[in-house]
């Protein structure tokens, strides 16, 4: 069916819900590169008019991709919470954003289990920056492991020790700067180099023992393949969170070797271990738009839309975290400052508004029109919308991946200007290590008795 | 805090990443946010200057190899930079001069491109093929003339390849730049090169740097992959790097080049 909307003498046509949808995203290099981007400004606008006379209960009779042809789309409206939409079904897209900006923490929690990715993203494009914010703020998505994270007035941190060759003394001593600036609550997560189960086995002992020795309130993981970390599950390594990059299409998680059997299977490996002592959500995934459009796997879908389909994939597994890796792919997707801002709102607007724990890693690489600038807006816009977490990178340098994340400085400036605290079980620990004061704050010269490790790392 | 500050001191020798970096209350020190400023930029020019096509040519040339010049659809670096599909596609006026000027086939056509560091092509381009050459010549292969690409993808080389007639190409090209290593190459070897060929279908030399990997060691190792490659008659995900094996074993490398 085709959508019309008149702007004076002119009338524009849009073929179907998906070209609709494209035109309607506020513009951006990928959907440019897949040739389905708004032609005129005006274009776009017509677009957002037209969209938002859509009702809901429309995008949920029109899946973008057909049942038959996508397990992504069967997992969507298979789960789809059919008593909750009561609530909501009737609002067009328009309505649906007001309804938003008015309802309560309480309102929204009750409908995320009703509301599908296309519709999250269907609202996303009538919204301003602004409104993705203050949305995104009340929304209370609470996960745990060893610790509590995302509780309101909270900022979590991924300590990201990555080294280029797996050196345990250099990942170790990474590990100390990041817990000595008090990250870490989220998880200590590592990409390894290498992708062999030997070298993901010496990681996990390595932050295993790490962990235990400093009773440390938080969970490690090293970002493998799902594969790679269900045999070491089997072999009795020390796995906290299994962790797996997934897309929004069935192909695309095809093209990572990721089917939703497979997550399941993982899932309940992981539940099995009971490796978390205050919760079991034990999942890690990380997403970022633009992934389906690169594994040729994005059904004429944009880019912002296809993302947040990634997290329905997310979703049933109940996992601790989960973020986009919003500025990482590259220019051909997100080409600039403005362009990663606006993803990076988005990202993690949709993915609260589906119930789903969403951080972001706030990043960039050195061919985007980009820079420390930027990060540092994106930042505090996530601050202020209640980002459940943000990467930890030593001087926001990621030397194995070569790509500019978030300094551990850069939670402390988070913390500071909007008064954010940590998990408050690791809140507590850093407090009782004598790392910090009563309110959270670094203390200055104080004793440092994580450095107890060093006098080995040195030897 | 003496203690400390050299406890950090000695940390940060384990490892490249910014450790230990002190703070000026929640914000880094003065110090640390202007080396990373001066870092980003370097990266940032190593993607924006253009490359001196003339002088990587009259340096490929003194190795005494021949030298033809090529481009790719994409006009400039700002559409490079969002259209990956042109930079991977030869224009159409290349593809003809490349095409007129193939020989006999040959058993390998060297590309040497831009990609997203002219700065990496500039430093290490014609040391690695100058390294390279005697492990050619000692193998016997046949060359095609080498083809300085600019705006050019990975990809390019699989064009390249096919117009030229050649069994296998090996593509030199500028990595995307890391802020520690603006002057990264890397080279990608793909046997039966055509346009559609994916990235599961080639090997992989990165991080060719004076500070990385060195230009002879690169040499080697492409030396013992394109033997692999051309006796085996396939390149990518089944072809395991093992030239660290034949480096150990050191009766090994010529048996296996030649092979």
């Amino acid at each position: 069916m085709a959508y019309r909307h008149v702007v004076g003498p002119r009338t524009w046509a849009f073929a179907d819900l998906a070209t609709l949808m494209a035109k309607a995203t506020p513009p951006r290099s990928g959907d440019r590169l897949a040739g389905i981007a708004a032609e005129s400004a005006e274009e776009s606008w017509a677009a957002r008019w037209c969209l938002a006379e859509v009702t809901l209960k429309e995008i949920l009779a029109r899946p973008l991709i057909p049942y038959e042809a996508d397990a992504v789309t069967r997992l969507i409206l298979d789960t789809h919470d059919a008593a909750g939409f009561a609530e909501i079904g009737h609002l067009t897209v328009g309505d649906f954003r007001e309804f938003l900006l008015t309802a309560s923490p309480e309102t929204l929690a009750r409908i995320a289990p009703a509301v599908t990715p296309e519709m999250a993203a269907a609202v996303s494009k009538i919204m301003r920056n602004q409104d993705l914010i203050l949305v995104a703020r009340k929304c209370r998505v609470v996960t745990k492991f060893r610790n509590t994270i995302g509780l309101p007035g909270t900022l979590a941190v991924r300590l990201q020790p990555n080294h280029p060759t797996d050196d345990p003394a250099g990942i170790t001593a990474a590990v100390l700067d990041g817990l000595s600036y008090g990250c870490g609550d989220a998880v200590i997560g590592i990409n390894p180099a290498s992708d062999s189960v030997q070298a993901l086995g010496d990681l996990l002992h390595l932050l295993d023992a790490l962990i235990q020795r400093h009773a440390i309130p938080t969970q490690a993981c090293v970002l493998t393949h799902v594969t790679t970390t269900l045999e070491a599950m089997e072999r009795g390594l020390p796995v906290d969170l299994v962790f797996q990059s997934i897309a929004g299409t069935e192909a695309a998680n095809a093209s990572f070797g990721v089917t939703l059997d497979l997550l399941k299977e993982a899932h309940e490996a992981m539940l099995s271990l009971k490796r978390g002592s205050l919760g079991d959500n034990g999942m890690y995934f990380e997403t970022g738009q633009g992934s389906c459009l690169s594994a040729d796997a994005h059904h004429g879908i944009d880019q912002q839309t296809l993302e947040a389909r990634a997290y329905a994939v997310a979703r049933p597994f109940r996992p601790l975290l989960v973020n986009t890796v919003v500025g990482f792919i590259g220019p051909e997707y997100l080409y600039d400052g403005k362009e990663i801002i606006r993803a990076g709102l988005e990202d993690h607007f949709c993915g609260k508004l589906m119930g789903v724990p969403l951080g972001v890693d706030v990043c960039y690489t050195n061919h985007a029109e980009a820079d420390q600038d930027d990060m540092d807006t994106l930042l505090t816009l996530l601050g202020a919308a209640g980002c459940t977490y943000i990467m930890g990178v030593p001087g926001a340098d990621d030397v194995m991946l070569n790509y500019q994340s978030t300094a551990f400085h850069d939670s402390l400036y988070l913390r500071e200007v909007l008064g954010l605290k940590r998990a408050p079980e690791f809140e507590a620990w850093l407090h009782a290590i004598g790392l910090t004061d009563g309110a959270g704050t670094l203390l200055t010269g104080a004793e440092n008795r994580l450095l107890a490790d060093a006098p080995g790392l040195a030897a | 805090m003496s203690d400390q500050a050299e406890i950090w001191a000695r940390l940060a020798r384990l490892t490249p990443a910014r450790i230990g970096l002190g703070r000026a209350g929640s914000g880094q020190t003065t110090r640390s946010v202007l080396g990373f400023g001066l870092a980003h930029a370097q990266a940032r020019d190593a993607v924006h200057t253009p490359m001196d096509a003339d002088a990587v040519r009259a340096g490929i040339e003194a190795l005494g190899l021949t030298v033809r010049a090529a481009a790719s659809r994409a006009e400039d670096r700002a559409t490079y930079l969002r259209r990956p599909d042109l930079g991977r596609s030869l224009a159409p006026e290349s593809r003809d001069a490349l095409a007129a000027a193939a020989g006999e086939p040959c058993d390998l056509a060297l590309v040497v491109a831009d990609g997203l560091s002219a700065r990496a092509i500039h430093e290490n381009a014609v040391p690695v093929l100058e390294a390279f050459r005697p492990h050619a010549e000692k193998a016997g292969w046949r060359l095609a003339p080498v083809v300085v690409a600019g705006q050019a993808r990975v990809a390019l080389g699989d064009a390249v390849g096919e117009a030229l007639r050649a069994r296998a190409v090996a593509v030199l090209i500028g990595e995307r730049p890391g802020l520690s290593s603006p002057d990264s190459l890397g080279i990608y070897l793909t046997f039966g090169p055509r346009p559609g060929r994916s990235d599961a279908e080639r090997n992989c030399i990165s991080n060719v740097r004076a500070a990385g990997l060195a230009p002879d060691a690169a040499a080697f190792k492409l030396a013992w992959l394109i033997g692999q490659a051309l006796s085996r008659g396939l390149t990518g995900v089944h072809l395991k790097d093992e030239s660290d094996r034949a480096l150990e074993a050191p009766d090994l490398p010529a048996a296996l080049v030649q092979g």
